[in-house]
């Protein structure tokens, strides 16, 4: 048994709760954390923890928040299929020094997730990761819309989340279905599931490579109105109604669809909803470079959209931050604008660019608000929260980032531990960074070096 | 001028001062001999991943008129159909040591990208909807050849405004340059968005056409009615076509504009084509200067006396 103690840091989580960030004095409140790699718990959180552990090793977290690990409901992991842009084991590397315990890998793999046995190869390749990785299942077989996929099979298997992502389903018939057999089977753990949804109405989107408004028409791209992901919000919205299924709506990216999800939280639907970091800090005039790393699906909206978004996530609207980590070769990367594929990754920058948001903005994104939307609020959606997203209790799992909030640094893709670059945030300067995180009690990071 | 990817980076002043380095070169396409040294000894590569011969032969006599060496580059017989990128592509290019790169392609914002991954200068030849700055240059040196000036001058441009970098790049010269710009077509051709342009818009080419000064009419493209832009050819001839009845209404001094090639029967009758307002060849014509003159200006040395009128002289520096 390897005891590590996290001196000196500052506790957050659901129960305690977070400084302000503008709060530049000594952090009070600061404790010692000990925990165990055998057991995988926290074993004891308090002052001077050293004495009854006399050899332990010691990691240190003056000056720093400790939060429950960061719990990711979207990411595109690349295996099986895709290894030329992302391998399981090199994203979940990216994960953890991006503060990560546990990340939901989509099951847009070849083949996807729509069987038993693609779970159990997503399992096995798991072992080499730094985290632990939560396979989604596909929503229908194939992923084609068409067919459900074998919910109940995978559901056994212990598959909590389903989704045709980064696919929207553009059968209002066959997400009906979807609902409605789900809420017939529960998960592992007897808990409900969760049909996930990307909102893209293909018919509108048409050929569209970014957001369309006063920079597509000066680009001379094809854009897409914001209409397209409403249109597709207001139909799981109704059918949530219709079927009182749990619906989960993957990576907003309108004013408009925040609205409709307050109002429809409000009216008491069971709905949940994730945004990326990107669409709290981008616009699509960030587009008017044509460099392809900044060509998102969704795509880039306007600041009144970003407002919105951050509005919603600091009054619980939106539920979590999703990285939606999207690995793309070089190569592929390198093709025009608007024939290159959509997406970035995120697993590593995702905490520092909210940081970084929150320290810069005007207050709307609270940092209590941000943990939460990253760590505890996804853990409950993923149906982990009996392991991760805290509280740091002795007892509970001991998957734990430690943050140092003041840290300045350059962001450098090229040298991610992602097998891809392919990253919205290159080269940004960012505020605050993950110097240690713990997964199952074993310091998978430390001082921002990954230990395997 | 490092490079020239769009009319946005050209102030008012640096398009002036290309339309009067125009008028030089045109000049000089007057002489007997029309062969100037200015850019001896540079090369200047022709890439056109998307195939354009007007444009691509009023470059290739731009360089070639001012001595520099011309290699074409087209996608077809190129291994960019092999499935090399397009970083691959412009870095052996560069590789081989050329000054400037004249590139066309269909994907808007390829230029731009261009300039990240080359020394050499990047001209834009056209660029997916974006821009064809040259092609604005030469419609500005047409327009002020007729009337001395763009100042005050009433434009219309009419069509497919959406899908046409030819307007975006006109618009923003002829407003810069004074001109009065409104954009007539149906909704479903216009940009789904105007803010910040500088132009009015008109959904009924009748109600402009008497006080025009200008009419720019845009190519329609047949693909346009299968994604429910337009009902039909017809009607779109009936309702926005310089038809012969239109151009009756047009003021005896007025200019009909194409960037071609025309459609005549759908945005345009025969008879306007053939009309004595029509300017499209004079538009041709000077594009040869206009290149003459973006070049010279983007790998120029400074050097050379364009009002020496011994062919083949060089000032000494």
């Amino acid at each position: 048994m390897t005891v590590t103690i996290l001196t000196g840091g500052r506790p957050v989580d659901q129960t305690r709760s977070a400084p302000s960030t503008d709060s530049t004095g000594p952090l009070d409140a600061a404790v010692d954390i000990a925990v165990d790699d055998t057991s995988g718990l926290v074993v004891a959180v308090g002052p001077n923890l050293a004495a009854a552990h006399p050899d332990a090793r010691r990691l240190d977290a003056t000056g720093c928040l400790v939060a429950p690990a960061l719990v990711d409901l979207g990411a595109h992991l690349g295996q099986p299929g895709f290894e030329g842009a992302e391998t399981i084991e090199t994203a979940s590397r990216a994960a953890a020094l991006g503060g990560y315990g546990a990340v939901v890998a989509l099951a847009d793999t070849d083949p996807c997730t729509d069987s038993a046995a693609v779970v159990a190869e997503l399992r096995a390749l798991a072992k080499a990761a730094l985290c632990e990785i939560l396979p989604a299942g596909a929503l229908t077989h194939g992923r084609d819309g068409a067919a459900l996929a074998p919910i109940g099979e995978l559901a056994d298997l212990g598959v909590r989340l389903f989704t045709d992502a980064p696919r929207s389903c553009q059968d209002a018939s066959v997400v009906r279905r979807a609902l409605e057999y789900a809420a017939g089977v529960a998960d592992a753990t007897g808990a409900p599931l969760v049909v996930a949804q990307r909102c893209r109405a293909a018919d509108l989107a048409g050929r569209a490579v970014m957001h369309e408004g006063a920079w597509s028409a000066r680009l001379g791209l094809p854009g897409q109105p914001a209409l397209a992901e409403e249109l597709i919000v207001t139909r799981e919205l109704a059918l949530a109604r219709l079927t009182g299924g749990r619906v989960h709506l993957q990576q907003l990216s309108t004013a408009g669809s925040v609205a409709l999800v307050r109002a429809a939280k409000v009216e008491g639907l069971r709905v949940t909803a994730d945004v990326a970091p990107a669409h709290l800090v981008l616009t699509d005039a960030d587009c008017a470079g044509y460099d392809p790393n900044l060509k998102l699906d969704p795509p880039l909206r306007t600041a009144a959209d970003v407002a919105a978004l951050r509005a919603g996530v600091a009054d619980g609207t939106i539920d979590a931050v999703a990285t939606g980590h999207r690995p793309c070769t070089r190569d592929a990367k390198e093709l025009p604008f608007d024939e290159a594929p959509a997406g970035s990754i995120g697993l590593e920058t995702t905490l520092a660019v909210l940081l970084t948001a929150a320290a810069d903005g005007a207050g709307d994104l609270p940092l209590g608000s941000l943990l939460a939307a990253l760590s505890w609020q996804p853990a409950a959606i993923a149906g982990v929260a009996d392991r991760h997203g805290g509280p740091i209790e002795p007892g509970r799992a001991a998957h734990l980032v430690v943050i140092d909030p003041a840290v300045s640094w350059r962001y450098d893709a090229a040298r991610s531990a992602s097998r891809s670059a392919n990253s919205c945030f290159d080269g940004h300067r960012l505020t605050g960074r993950v110097r240690h995180t713990v997964v199952a009690g074993e310091p998978v990071v430390i001082e921002g070096e990954a230990q395997r | 001028m490092r490079h020239l990817l769009s009319t946005e980076d050209l102030s008012p002043a640096d398009l002036a001062d290309l339309l009067d380095l125009t008028a030089n070169f045109a000049e000089i396409q007057t002489r007997d001999i029309k062969k100037v040294p200015a850019l001896r000894g540079k090369t200047v590569v022709m890439a056109f991943f998307e195939d354009s011969t007007r444009t691509r032969t009023s470059f290739d006599l731009a360089a070639r008129r001012l001595s520099a060496d011309v290699v074409t580059f087209s996608a077809g017989s190129s291994s960019v159909k092999k499935g090399e990128s397009l970083r691959d592509t412009v870095e052996t290019i560069s590789a081989m040591g050329v000054d400037a790169i004249v590139v066309r392609h269909a994907s808007s914002g390829v230029p731009r990208r261009l300039t990240e991954w080359t020394d050499a200068a990047v001209i834009n030849a056209g660029d997916g909807w974006h821009q064809h700055p040259t092609q604005a240059l030469l419609d500005c040196y047409t327009i002020q050849q007729r009337f001395g000036s763009l100042e005050g001058r009433r434009i219309a441009i009419c069509g497919d405004v959406n899908h046409s970098r030819v307007a975006r790049s006109d618009i923003d010269a002829f407003t810069k340059l004074g001109a009065e710009v409104v954009l007539v077509g149906p909704r479903t051709l216009l940009p789904p968005s105007l803010e910040g342009w500088p132009v009015k818009v008109e959904a009924d080419l009748d109600s402009v056409l008497g006080d025009l000064d200008v009419v720019y009419l845009l190519r329609i493209q047949q693909e346009r009615l299968g994604s429910a832009l337009l009902p039909s050819l017809r009607e779109y001839r009936a309702r926005y076509g310089l038809t012969r009845q239109r151009l009756d209404r047009l003021r005896p001094d007025a200019l009909v504009m194409h960037p071609g090639p025309m459609n005549r029967g759908v945005e345009i009758d025969p008879e306007a084509a053939d009309d004595e307002r029509a300017v499209v060849l004079d538009q041709v014509a000077a594009g040869v200067p206009v290149r003459m003159a973006v070049l010279y200006r983007v790998i120029g040395t400074g050097q050379f006396d364009l009002d020496d009128d011994t062919p083949g002289r060089e000032v000494a520096a």
